[in-house]
């Protein structure tokens, strides 16, 4: 009856509770003489946020979730006799399909004994007996899997381009500068299932013909960095890596290249210069990478989750692969729900799922009180899909076809107190800093755009001003050198689409609907409302506020500097904010 | 630092990366994690060790945000302004920050102690909004924790805590 018990506290804020509760877990077990059948892990990450102490009893696969210590004695109980202690059970969403994140939480991703328990290496060996290169690209045609950074090109027929091309050296790269803010998918994957992606690349370096394959992995995410790193000593240690891998004639060796905090490092001729240990500017395409890549040499460059994807597919077949998922995307899609959600964290869907089912369905709609205006996806390359079209099925072309992208798969819930332009500046401002400055397109349309938004949101703006944002817009997408530039203008060009409304009202009548744009505020006592207590007036971080608790109070708008915080202290809500 | 005796420090660091093709940005990863930044003595000494000019060497470290050429306060107070942080308040909690330390992002405290900067998301979006100082991560952090959360850090707790 050899059973595993996961603890992990939950709540983000606050002390970490999962030692003690992992020293009352173990007396509770010690007690019933269970210490010995039954292991006890404190895990690092579950994957499920605010949730209390989370407990998971494996492999009944029973969750539990808030979890006091009174619990306790009726856990130990049910796994026993493996029935559920229901009190505190949790299903989790049944819409999810784990493919990718299949591992993480689930094995030890610092054991390489765990990860090839769940079938890992199984996939390699099967490539390197039974299949020839030409047959594991076919296998990949047919599972019909697409790249998982954004852009959605066939994987398999990246690695038949770059087969074909000629070259006497091959590279294949892994992608993980995940600069997108707001996405950490991939960060995830590397951190809890390192061996899944150096599975798939040296599945991927087989199959087209590369005996050197490098991570490119943000320098953020040191914890991702020491265990792919680790990972990678255990494969040499195991013949998984090196020389003959398990007796083929197939050599193949990864190494680690860090970024250095460039959000462009992840359009792929940009990655490869900064590898190649320059700056990171991006060039022209073509030649593609698959003819002429890093020095020179055919180089395929595949994202995270598209490695993490490749061993499940050669485990099972692509024709299992394909039979998940919509006409044109098949498999799953992970993505980051975050933002003004009331469960935030990872969620797998099978693509074709709609935005409803993921923001509703399994992350619960919006924080208390306040209800979802729109979402955002693709990071700064996206736009905003607003809650009237959440019927729509996410795949890469019902996205598009939104004026948005799939991206890497960062969902950003938010909800009415959003101001469209604030975010559309937001955006704008993140890839004016972040353009690299080689063409002009990006570097000056970029920075002439957050202007004419900033003049917007300061009142200042003209209806002209709106025309000119949709004129930049078209020069930029027609005229910059690489991705970046060419999508920046996606949260600008939507928002527009979707809440010109919202621009009128700043632009014509000086007025900021969502009250997120400070310049376009005024605060006013409400004097019916008011019960003079002083709150505001001992809160005004200006003096703006005068009077007494006799009289009642006012707000001096010349000395107004709109911080709000009158507004919050109110308690009667007699102070109107418009 | 004698220049003898930092070129030969600077040499056993670049030494593991020696004749790896596009081996600048590892090595200068590693000599900033030495040295808390890129000191430009130190960038003359890698010039002639890789044989690489030292404009090249700038050109790098100027391109990419991770690279400092001036040395960090003894705390690093990192604000996330992904567009989750951002949407949940991280504007706020710079602001609070700037305030209690009485600097702007990229610049370091009279005393030494904190430098403050904005970061691009730090990857873990489901606890925003997130301060990091140093390698701890603050999640779910409201504008009124600040100040404790800095005092944790200030000269006096630590000549406390060393007491």
């Amino acid at each position: 009856m050899a059973k595993t018990v996961f603890i992990k506290d939950t709540a983000i804020t606050g002390k970490d509770r999962t030692r003690d509760f992992y020293g009352l877990f173990l007396g509770v077990l010690r007690e019933k003489g269970l210490d010995t059948t039954i292991q006890l892990v404190r895990l690092a990450d579950m994957g499920i946020y605010s949730a209390g102490i989370a407990v998971r009893v494996l492999p009944d696969n029973h969750l539990y979730t808030q979890v006091g210590e009174s619990d306790i004695a009726g856990i130990v109980e049910s796994i026993k006799t493996g029935q559920p202690y229901q009190p505190r059970l949790t299903k989790q969403a049944s819409t999810q399909m784990r493919i990718v994140l299949r591992n993480c939480g689930v094995i030890d991703p610092e054991k390489i004994e765990d990860y090839i328990a769940h079938d890992g290496y199984h996939a390699l060996a099967r490539c390197l007996t039974e299949l020839t290169p030409e047959q594991v690209i076919q296998e990949m045609k047919t599972s019909g899997l697409r790249g998982r950074g954004g852009a959605g090109f066939p994987t398999g027929m990246k690695w038949e381009f770059t087969r074909k091309s000629a070259g006497d050296q091959r590279y294949i790269i892994c992608n993980g500068d995940e600069g997108d803010p707001g996405a950490y998918m991939d960060r995830s994957v590397l951190e809890g299932d390192p061996h899944s992606v150096i599975e798939g690349m040296a599945i991927g370096g087989y199959a087209i013909g590369a005996s050197k394959g490098f991570f490119y992995i943000r320098a953020e995410y040191p914890l991702a960095i020491e265990r792919i790193e680790k990972a990678i000593k255990q494969c040499h240690d195991n013949g998984l890596l090196g020389s003959n891998i398990l007796g083929s004639q197939f050599s193949f060796d990864v190494e680690i290249r860090l970024g250095a905090g460039a959000f462009v490092c992840g359009e792929e001729t940009a990655l490869l210069a900064s590898i190649e240990g320059k700056r990171g500017y991006p060039s022209p395409r073509p030649p593609f990478p698959s003819v002429k890549g890093l020095w020179g040499k055919p180089t395929c460059i595949n994202n995270v989750e598209t490695l993490a994807n490749i061993p499940v597919i050669l485990f099972k077949g692509g024709e299992w692969f394909s039979k998940i998922g919509t006409e044109t995307s098949k498999g799953t899609k992970v993505f980051a729900v975050t933002g003004k959600v009331k469960r935030s964290g990872l969620v797998e869907v099978p693509m074709g799922t709609t935005i409803e089912d993921i923001v509703y369905g399994i992350s619960g709609g919006a924080m208390s009180g306040k209800s979802v205006k729109a979402i955002q996806t693709g990071g700064p390359s996206g736009g905003v899909i607003p809650k009237d079209y959440f019927q729509t099925r996410v795949d890469y072309e019902s996205l598009q076809k939104m004026g948005s992208i799939m991206g890497s798969g960062g969902m950003i819930v938010m909800d009415e107190d959003d101001c469209m332009i604030d975010i559309a500046k937001f955006y704008l401002g993140f890839c004016v800093d972040e353009s690299c400055g080689k063409c002009a397109p990006c570097r000056i349309g970029g920075t002439q755009m957050l202007r004419l938004l900033e003049k917007i949101s300061e009142g200042r703006g003209v209806p002209k001003d709106l025309e000119q944002l949709a004129m930049i817009s078209r020069a930029m997408q027609k005229a910059s050198l690489c991705g970046l530039g060419q999508t920046a203008p996606n949260p600008v060009l939507s928002t527009l689409n979707y809440y010109r409304a919202e621009y009128d009202a700043h632009v014509n009548d000086k007025k900021c609907p969502a009250c997120k744009c400070s310049k376009l505020l005024s605060f006013l006592i409400r004097q019916d409302k008011c019960v003079k207590c002083g709150m505001c007036f001992k809160a005004c971080p200006v003096g703006a506020i005068s009077g007494n608790r006799e009289k009642g109070y006012v707000i001096d708008q010349e000395k107004c500097i709109r911080c709000g915080q009158c507004f919050e202290v109110c308690k009667p809500a007699a102070v109107l904010r418009q | 630092m004698e220049k003898a005796a930092l070129e030969q420090e600077v040499r056993q660091i670049a030494d593991s990366w020696k004749g790896k093709d596009g081996n600048l940005i590892m090595v200068l990863h590693q000599i900033q994690n030495r040295y808390g930044y890129v000191p430009r003595n130190v960038s003359l000494v890698l010039s002639e060790i890789l044989n690489v000019p030292l404009a090249r060497i700038y050109e790098v470290i100027t391109f990419y945000h991770f690279f400092r050429l001036t040395p960090p306060g003894k705390h690093t107070v990192s604000v996330c302004m992904g567009t989750a942080c951002y949407l949940k308040g991280g504007p706020e909690l710079l602001g609070e920050l700037e305030h209690l330390l009485c600097v702007k992002p990229g610049e370091s405290t009279k005393d030494g102690q904190f430098y403050l900067e904005v970061v691009r998301c730090l990857g873990c979006c489901g606890l925003a909004p997130v301060v990091k100082i140093g390698d701890k991560v603050y999640g779910g952090v409201k504008k009124k924790d600040i100040s404790g959360i800095i005092a944790h850090y200030s000269k006096e707790a630590e000549a406390k805590a060393a007491a």
